[in-house]
């Protein structure tokens, strides 16, 4: 099994997804993720799926929990780079992926950070 | 119709090369790259039921023609349990396994024809063709 | 096969090989095609009754590329199978003037073997006939599906012309890898010259809507003609809180707001004053 490897980078935690995931792998990066939320106090998490072909049901609730357990950690998750089919799939799937924040790019993903922590300080 | 090629699902990563499968055989036949995506995405979710509902089983994927179309047929077969009310089974958001109950639901309105045949204890056989635009 | 017919075909063959200046010219007349497709032709049937007749796949392969050229060039399939059937007729002279029982018998076996020929080549021109038809409708389908840029950041569809699912699909997809490949953050699907949605239009576009959400962008609806409003809610099709604009005007206008764009004109009369909190 693979496991995904999780950047820091100031207060954000970058999790760019390359590989195609397992139902294991992908259990495993959610315990991993809440670990590393704690430990470096994040206040962000960024999820980078630009390179993700497919989402399905699995993978989508993976992305609603871990928005979900980050923001019980205080921190905010934002989704980036899903791909136009993904997008059109998962529409059709009649998934909605409610409460997570998303972003067209990693760029525009940091920067929605900072505006909503500069909203609520 | 050209010979199909037989994997089983025994394992989760059994999925992921079902999964892998499925897209090359898509590009094959020519499927757009949002209908390559939603026939994928259908594939992981049946492959997935399969495996955690019905234990494990087979997958199927052949290339089918008609006419000047060419479609992707898959069957996934399991000696599961099976299904005792097929059409709640269908219903969004029903699920026995703690799950999100789109599996079989959502995978529907990703192809172009589903049927699914299953009696209790008899397991659960799915069959979805997507056609090349 | 009997020795009967071995011999009357082998007459034919014989026939076919000895006057074949005479048949070729005479095919020429007939039909329409050039001596030269003809010739090729001619020759490539020559050379599958020789090795025994069984394989025709030179011959197949002339006759697709006539067919093919033909459709191509606008002739009609009888125009087309006609070239093929012409050499009967062709032929026919020559055997009358044999005059032998063999050469007439063997004439019947012939027809036949031209009349599969003559089918194969209508096969193969109703194919060609329709990939064009096909291929026409996949350009048009490119041609009306312009994603425009409006401002930094901020793109529109401006849809003309009777939607069908097909067509709006593609728009929206053209639409979603638009903001992928711009970064841009709003998108504007305007549907002025629309005449009417039906149904499975108006969901395509919702799904576009959500779908561009999901992605990380805001997408609005502008130029819902009155008509249009009418079908979208006796259909009971739900909206929700995705946001419409009745003119194209009004969602750029929105859209500048939503992205901190201020608009003033030279008299210093601001149109638009509020930042509005994204």
């Amino acid at each position: 099994m693979e496991r995904v490897p999780i950047l820091k980078l100031g207060d954000i935690l970058i999790i760019s997804i390359q590989i195609d995931l397992e139902d294991q792998s992908v259990l495993a990066l959610q315990e991993d993720l809440a670990e590393a939320v704690v430990a470096h106090s994040a206040r962000g998490v960024i999820i980078d799926i630009t390179a993700v072909e497919i989402v399905d049901s699995f993978i989508g609730r993976m992305l609603a929990t871990i928005a979900a357990m980050s923001r019980m950690l205080d921190a905010q998750t934002v989704v980036v780079g899903m791909r136009p089919a993904v997008a059109i799939t998962l529409v059709e799937l009649g998934l909605s992926l409610g409460g997570v924040r998303t972003a067209l790019n990693l760029e525009k993903g940091v920067a929605l950070l900072d505006h909503v922590r500069g909203a609520t300080p | 119709m050209t010979g199909g090629s037989e994997l089983p699902i025994a394992s989760n990563a059994d999925v992921v090369l079902v999964r892998q499968q499925v897209r090359s055989a898509a590009l094959e036949v020519g499927l757009s790259l949002v209908d390559q995506t939603k026939v994928v995405t259908a594939a992981s979710e049946l492959a997935r039921n399969a495996l955690v509902y019905g234990g494990g089983g087979m997958a199927r994927v052949e290339i089918v023609e008609n006419g000047p179309r060419k479609g992707l047929k898959l069957v996934f077969s399991d000696e599961g349990p099976g299904i005792a009310d097929v059409e709640q089974a269908l219903t969004d958001g029903w699920t026995t396994g703690g799950g999100l109950g789109l599996g079989l639901s959502g995978s529907r309105r990703l192809v172009d024809e589903f049927d699914l045949v299953s009696a209790p204890s008899k397991g659960t056989t799915v069959t979805v063709t997507k056609w090349a635009r | 096969m009997t020795v009967d017919a071995d011999v009357a075909r082998r007459r034919i063959e014989e026939l076919l090989r000895t006057n074949e200046e005479q048949i070729l010219r005479r095919w020429t007349l007939i039909t329409k095609a050039t001596p030269e497709e003809l010739t090729d032709l001619y020759q490539a049937l020559n050379r599958a009754l020789d090795s025994g007749g069984e394989d025709l796949a030179d011959v197949r392969g002339l006759l697709a590329e006539l067919s093919r050229s033909r459709a191509r060039q606008g002739f009609t399939p009888s125009e087309t199978s006609r070239a093929v059937f012409g050499l009967k007729e062709a032929l026919y002279e020559v055997v009358e003037e044999d005059g032998g029982a063999d050469a007439l018998r063997g004439f019947i076996w012939f027809s036949r073997l031209i009349d599969d020929l003559g089918l194969f080549t209508f096969e193969t021109y109703a194919t060609a006939r329709e990939k064009i038809i096909l291929d026409q409708a996949e350009q048009l389908l490119e041609l009306s599906t312009p994603v425009v840029k409006l401002w930094e950041g901020i793109v529109a569809v401006p849809l003309v012309g009777t939607l069908d699912s097909a067509r709006t699909q593609v728009v929206m997809e053209k639409l979603l890898q638009t903001l992928v490949d711009t970064g841009a953050e709003h998108a504007v699907i305007d549907i002025t010259g629309v005449p009417a949605v039906d149904t499975q239009v108006a969901q395509h576009l919702l799904k576009a809507v959500v779908a561009a959400r999901l992605m990380g962008a805001e997408c609005v609806i502008s130029g819902i003609r009155p008509q249009i409003a009418h079908t979208i809610v006796t259909l009971g099709i739900e909206f929700g809180d995705i946001v419409t604009k009745a003119s194209l005007a009004d969602a750029l206008a929105h859209a500048l707001r939503r992205s901190g764009v201020q608009v003033s004109t030279p008299r210093g009369t601001r149109i638009s004053v509020r930042t509005e909190d994204a």
